[in-house]
């Protein structure tokens, strides 16, 4: 049996078991590599993406869940030459260090600001307080994250 | 004049297209052993040579921890890549410019002083003369070992150097492409472990046929005495089958801990290596002593992403893909284990999640490498689960360390003894005790050997920082490296020095206390030194602290400072708390010396990670044993400082242009903890000397006042 989503505006279809995670059908079968896998158990965030618009952890999601849903990745967020005013802004502030967490917070954040289009400091930090971030770049990411709610309100790049 | 001693990387890679390469596409490569691990060094590198060589940033591409092409610089480690490949990039570019100006004024009859370049092209007193580096590089012989000889640019003459060059990596971490993790090809072979629980352990049986059920598809079962790993073209099988395992496999010989062996107390006692290091002991007996005690326990790296690698053995080579700190010591370290020449080998590294010191990536590039020379022509990508990370990665070691402190009538220190308990910091594989992980499971695990730790020239290990840097006339270490720590110790960011430093400030506001003075004046009366008088003035001034109020009313403001190793990058740091029953740090003032900066925004970047990691350290983490090993292996059990709990942080490096640069990455652990323990020492009106700063501890010292 075959499962069918739209990923990042495209429709696919997977012939794996509806009980294989979202994250390894993402990257095993379709190839989107940016979403990353840091514990598979809820707790770390790297693994997010959106589905129907709403952040949820691809590790843990059974794919056969999601099938007629539409699910966005960090590659469906912004590509070089057309980043998102997101990845903009993190590399405006140099958000990041080793940059493993950015996929899935950068993928949180989407959701914010698309919900949230004026969101205060302490909105970004709820949005973004199941993500981790080991090498301390935390400053700069809520920084980045203003910084793209303001440039996509003033309907700027960042 | 005799010209200055080579640094050590030239001498041990002379030749210099192991650094430098003009390329057809007119792009320059500089070539590293220093590899990026999150802290922007390859950007970094590549502003130097665009400087030296005058060639603009965008033509210079960087090659990083490459066994086959690049030169050897042992591991990525001591905030000292800046110094060591920094200045040996430099001096390499100095000497290819020379060279290639020579040539260039052969070609057009002219004295080199009449050359300049500019953009990489040369000019003829002004004028385009239609020479540039890549038309005269053939000419050039780069087998020759690089001399040091030419001088190199004066620090005025930097353009790009000192400026705040975005990351060369950043780009694609944002849009998803950039890891080892991610390389996916077609026909890759998934693998997963089944570790050999301890040292020693053996695998008495192993239900295949259960674990095969488990897994669910198509699964090879590699065993190699008590190696075992799973291998399945589907990612999914592979970790089904690791995931399964533990639960169908019976060891023998396995260790029992006493789970009070992960405090620091535990320490004491145990057998160890003793030595003095410094003054003689003090003659008399103390007139007017003062002791303080304070202790860090077991900590992780804990990596976002587990550890990784990428093994293929085909046609008797081997070749790997790693995200450790050191692609030549990695592949001699592999050649050993394998049985394998080193020049059958070629080690490259790929970009990896944050590395803060020795954790499981070498470990991981055995684990690949033992199975690829088991499946040959096949491409093997070998990633360990959560629970493995935090399981096996080696930790950073808990530290007991206590001052025994003389003063003299003025209630300053006249005399100084630093008694520090702690296991090695340092078992990278193939130094002192260091091994890669997975040998121990084969048939001929390594000896045991005695632990070793980096010696004071190379900064030291546990006596990272334990030196004061204040004006103290007489100073000894008794260091006792503990011999058998329950769990592998090795390298974390700043070694010793975050202990020893939260030691020696604990002390000083202490003293200040004792002699009815402000902490900040007392620490001024005894430091002469005029770069870190002048980052403790101006942090102070920056966080007001002449407005800091009395203590013991849930509010604190605190001050740590040192020199990393006592002689990297200098920082100060001002931390301001709230306690009540726990500790919330609302904001961090930091003041960094790091003398000449090479990227500004880069050296920010790595002042910040280092306070945000050192408040999670200070405030939460603690690896945590059960009987059979660390039972801390996710991150519930192991929590993190979160967004929800990140203070304010002004951190800022003060001009230090007219000072040779100093590594920058981990000078801010130490001050930070040590911050964070005076200011909630203030706050509460009553010291908590052990680490992490919970809250129960606070409630029990609350309990005690």
């Amino acid at each position: 049996m075959t499962i069918d989503l739209t990923v990042n505006g495209e429709r696919l279809q997977t012939a794996v078991a509806e009980t294989t995670s979202l994250i390894d059908v993402l990257r095993n079968e379709f190839g989107l590599c940016g979403t990353r896998y840091g514990c598979g158990l809820e707790q770390c965030g790297s693994c997010m993406v959106l589905l129907d618009g709403e952040p949820v952890y691809s590790c843990s999601r059974e794919v056969g869940t999601v099938a007629g849903r539409s699910v966005m990745t960090i590659e469906g967020l912004g590509q070089p030459g057309s980043l998102h005013p997101l990845q903009q802004a993190f590399l405006d502030e140099q958000a990041g260090q080793c940059g493993y967490c950015l996929s899935g917070i950068l993928i949180s954040a989407k959701a914010l600001i698309d919900r949230t289009p004026n969101p205060t400091r302490a909105d970004i930090v709820q949005a973004l307080d199941k993500h981790l971030c080991r090498c301390g770049a935390h400053q700069r990411i809520l920084r980045a994250v203003e910084r793209a709610a303001a440039a996509v309100r003033d309907g700027r790049p960042a | 004049m005799s010209a200055p001693a080579l640094p050590t990387s030239l001498v041990e890679n002379p030749r210099l297209d192991r650094w430098i390469r003009f390329l057809p596409d007119r792009t320059v490569r500089i070539a590293t052993g220093k590899v990026e691990i999150g802290q922007g060094v390859v950007t970094a590198l590549g502003q130097i040579a665009a400087d030296e060589l005058d060639v603009p940033f965008e033509r210079v591409v960087v090659l990083s921890g490459d066994t086959a092409e690049g030169p050897d610089e042992m591991y990525t480690t001591s905030s000292l890549s800046i110094e060591m490949s920094g200045g040996s990039i430099r001096l390499v570019c100095a000497e290819v410019r020379a060279k290639a100006i020579d040539r260039a004024a052969l070609r057009l009859n002219c004295s080199p002083d009449e050359l300049e370049v500019i953009d990489g092209r040369f000019l003829q007193n002004g004028a385009e003369s239609g020479q540039d580096y890549w038309s005269v590089a053939g000419e050039i012989d780069f087998t020759q070992a690089p001399t040091g000889a030419n001088r190199t640019k004066p620090v005025g003459a930097y353009k790009v150097v000192g400026r705040s060059v975005p990351r060369l990596d950043l780009p694609a971490k944002v849009t998803g492409a950039a890891f080892l993790h991610d390389v996916l090809p077609q026909g890759v072979l998934h693998a997963r472990m089944l570790r050999q629980p301890n040292p020693g352990a053996t695998l008495a049986s192993l239900d295949e046929a259960a674990i095969r059920r488990a897994a669910k598809g198509e699964l090879q079962i590699l065993r190699d005495v008590n190696f075992v790993a799973f291998v399945s073209p589907v990612e999914s099988v592979a970790q089904g089958a690791a995931a399964a395992a533990a639960a169908h496999a019976v060891w023998t010989n396995l260790r029992h801990i006493d789970p009070a062996q992960q405090e620091a107390a535990w320490l004491k006692g145990q057998p160890s290596i003793d030595r003095t290091i410094g003054a003689p002991p003090a003659r008399s007996t103390p007139r007017r002593p003062f002791e303080i005690t304070v202790s860090r326990p077991y900590i992780a790296h804990a990596s976002m992403g587990p550890s990784c690698a990428l093994a293929e053995f085909r046609e008797g080579h081997l070749t790997v893909w790693s995200h450790g700190q050191g692609m030549h010591p990695l592949r001699r370290n592999l050649a050993v284990v394998l049985g394998l020449p080193v020049e059958a080998i070629t080690a490259r590294h790929l970009h990896g999640a944050g590395c803060y010191g020795h954790n499981g990536a070498d470990d991981a590039a055995l684990d690949a490498a033992l199975i690829a020379s088991q499946l040959p022509g096949k491409l093997i990508r070998l990633q360990w689960r959560r629970e493995e990370e935090f399981g096996f990665e080696p930790v950073g070691p808990a530290m007991l360390v206590t001052l025994h402190i003389d003063l003299d009538e003025r209630g300053r220190p006249a005399d100084w003894a630093t008694e520090i308990w702690s296991a090695t910091h340092v078992q990278r594989p193939g130094m002192g005790s260091g091994y890669l992980l997975a040998s121990e499971a084969l048939a001929n695990p390594p000896p045991e050997v005695k632990p070793t730790d980096p010696p004071e020239e190379r900064g030291g290990g546990g006596t990272r920082n334990a030196v004061p840097l204040y004006d103290v006339p007489a100073h000894r270490i008794l260091h006792h490296l503990v011999a058998r720590p329950p769990v592998r110790t090795s390298a974390l960011r700043g070694l010793g020095a975050l202990p020893n430093v939260f030691a020696i400030e604990s002390a000083m506001d202490e003293l200040a206390a004792r002699a009815g003075e402000d902490p900040v004046a007392y620490r001024l009366s005894i430091l002469s030194e005029p770069r870190a008088r002048r980052l403790v003035e101006e942090v102070a001034e920056r966080a007001n602290w002449s407005t800091r109020g009395p203590a013991g009313t849930g509010k604190g403001l605190g001050l740590g400072f040192a020199r990393y190793k006592n002689r990297a990058a200098y920082a100060a740091v001002v931390a301001a708390v709230t306690v009540q029953e726990s500790v919330r740090v609302d904001r961090v003032w930091a003041l960094a010396d790091a003398g000449l900066v090479v990227n500004p925004d880069g050296a920010r970047n790595q002042l910040e990670g280092g306070i945000v990691q050192a408040i999670s350290w200070t405030l939460k983490e603690q690896v945590r044993f059960d009987e059979r090993g660390i039972a801390s292996c996710d991150w519930q059990g192991y929590p993190i400082l979160r967004f929800s709990e990140l203070p304010e942080i002004e951190a800022e490096l003060v001009d230090g242009a007219g000072n040779p640069s100093l590594g920058v990455g981990e000078c801010t652990v130490g001050p930070t903890a040590a911050a964070i323990g005076n200011a909630v020492a203030h706050a509460l009106g009553v010291r908590v000397h052990d680490m992490p700063l919970t809250r129960d501890r606070i409630m029990a010292a609350l309990l005690k006042t």
